[in-house]
């Protein structure tokens, strides 16, 4: 049984249907990247799946769990199981490093005070960022942000782990300090999606690659298919004006 | 002129006019006080309730809609009057000081609902959407991630409100409430000098609004570094 599977899934804001009948499924401990152009919808597919945009249709399964995107209950409980760090403006700007890590295990989750900042001084350091555990994140360089960003989205000890575009908006010499620490999390049994545009790091880690283009699933495969031998068109052609760059 | 000043000045400044003029004081500073606290309360409450997205509230929201719009376009003078022909069919035997105090709530709450609702919308989607990833319910996220992030978009606009405010209040001398504006006519009334009725006045605007102005001032700056 796939440790998280996507059935059909559609969403759409208005009257704009901008997720098609996606299907998709991964196991634990499975690295799935999600690439394809701007606007097809990938954004949305995150955020269906953590409930932060309406499904309008289609089916969430986790460990063959059916999740409920109309319950409180079922969502509550879907987030204490999946974790997402976004493109930027991520952290609260009015917590220090360390509270950010921890307000959400302490004051939602209710785990003794002690216990979960003995946790977050540990994946602070995992991160590389436990130099900063006061500063607030304004002092901090957006790398620095979005490595403290992954320590607070592990705090609450996560199944699945979803990252949208989370280099996007860095400078280029910041983007391999972030995917190093993404890399450094591959073999710990988390189940991730990744929605990237960084094609060496997505067919490096990636044990399958997902091609999308407005809202549908184009393909999806071994990262050798798709980047060496894409069965669509519409991947090859991607890839490749992506990789000409 | 001055003479007139100099020869007034012992009979003006005896305990019975000073009296006076404090309570008049009072009832400015008051109307001010419980208008601006009532307003930040009810204000916080529509701009909360504007801002949700629940269809169940969706009648309220409309109500609390037309409430800000209208009594923000009414001149104050006016929702005076229209409290007073509500209030006294309804309550007999409301003070005049009681119907400037309601007319001034429901001024301050639709102006300072504004105010906070721009604040509130100044948070970046993204930091609510956090939030909301990480479990917070409606009231968490706008304690812990909203209201903490929009303080510094609010309290400049709001104490300018306030100070404003407190000139504002002098309108309920037109229903008869004995404020300061009201005080320094009725001295000048029995006979003292208008620049020592209206000086007196003056000053204690000045009392009452300068010290408001400071603090926000100060209260803008330290918000502002941090
Ligand atoms: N909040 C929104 N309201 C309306 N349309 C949106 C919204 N967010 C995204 N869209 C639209 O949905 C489509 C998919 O967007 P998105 O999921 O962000 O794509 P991607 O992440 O692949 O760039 C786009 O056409 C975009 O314009
Ligand atoms: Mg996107």
């Amino acid at each position: 049984m796939p440790h998280l599977e996507i059935v059909s899934l559609s969403s759409r804001y208005g009257s704009e249907e901008v997720l098609k009948e996606v299907s998709l499924a991964a196991d634990q401990g499975e690295v799935l990247s999600v690439i394809g152009p701007s606007g097809s919808g990938k954004s949305t597919l995150l955020r269906v799946l953590i409930g932060l945009t309406p499904p309008s249709g289609g089916e969430v399964f986790i460990a063959g769990e059916r999740v409920d995107y109309s319950s409180r209950r079922s969502l509550k409980g879907l987030r204490g199981k999946m974790s997402i760090v976004f493109q930027e403006y991520n952290l609260f700007q009015n917590m220090t490093v360390m509270r950010n890590v921890t307000v959400a295990p302490i004051k939602i989750k209710k785990r003794p005070r002690e216990q979960v900042e003995r946790q977050a001084e540990a994946l602070l350091a995992k991160v590389g960022m436990a130099h900063k555990q006061d500063a607030y994140p304004e002092e901090l360089s957006g790398g620095q942000q979005q490595r403290v960003a992954i320590a607070r989205a592990l705090a609450t000890n996560p199944e699945i782990l979803l990252f949208d575009e989370v280099t996007a908006a860095l400078d280029p010499e910041r983007v391999n300090e972030v995917l190093e620490t993404i890399r450094g999390l591959t073999n710990e049994g988390i189940t991730m999606i990744i929605v990237s545009h960084e094609m060496a790091f997505v067919r490096e880690v990636s044990t399958r690659v997902a091609m999308m283009d407005e809202g549908r699933l184009v393909e999806c495969g071994p990262p050798a298919q798709i980047f060496d031998a894409p069965r669509q068109s519409r991947t090859r052609e991607f890839v490749s004006s992506i990789l000409r760059h | 002129m001055l003479d007139t000043v100099m020869q007034q000045a012992p009979a003006f400044f005896n305990p019975h006019n000073l009296v006076f003029i404090l309570q008049a004081m009072g009832r400015t500073l008051g109307m001010t006080i419980v208008g601006c606290t009532t307003g930040f309360v009810l204000g916080m409450a529509i701009a909360v309730l504007r801002g949700s997205r629940s269809v169940l509230l969706l009648p309220l929201r409309l109500v609390a809609i037309g409430y800000v719009e209208v009594f923000r376009r009414i001149p104050f003078l006016v929702i005076l009057f229209i409290v007073l022909f509500v209030i006294e069919p309804l309550l007999p035997g409301t003070s005049l000081l009681g119907i400037a105090t309601i007319s001034v709530c429901l001024l301050s709450t639709a102006f300072l609902s504004e105010i906070i609702r721009a604040g509130l919308e100044s948070v970046p989607g993204r930091q609510i959407d956090g939030a909301h990833a990480l479990n917070f319910n409606a009231l968490q996220t706008l304690v812990m991630v909203t209201l903490p992030q929009s303080w510094k978009v609010i309290l400049p606009p709001a104490a300018a409100f306030v100070v404003m405010f407190v000139k504002d209040t002098s309108l309920a001398s037109q229903l008869g409430v004995i404020e300061l504006t009201f005080a320094g006519k009725m001295l000048v009334n029995r006979g003292f000098s208008p620049l020592l009725g209206f000086g007196a006045i003056l000053v204690c605007y000045f009392i009452l609004s300068y010290p408001l102005s400071r603090a926000a001032a100060r209260l803008e700056k330290r918000l502002a570094a941090s």
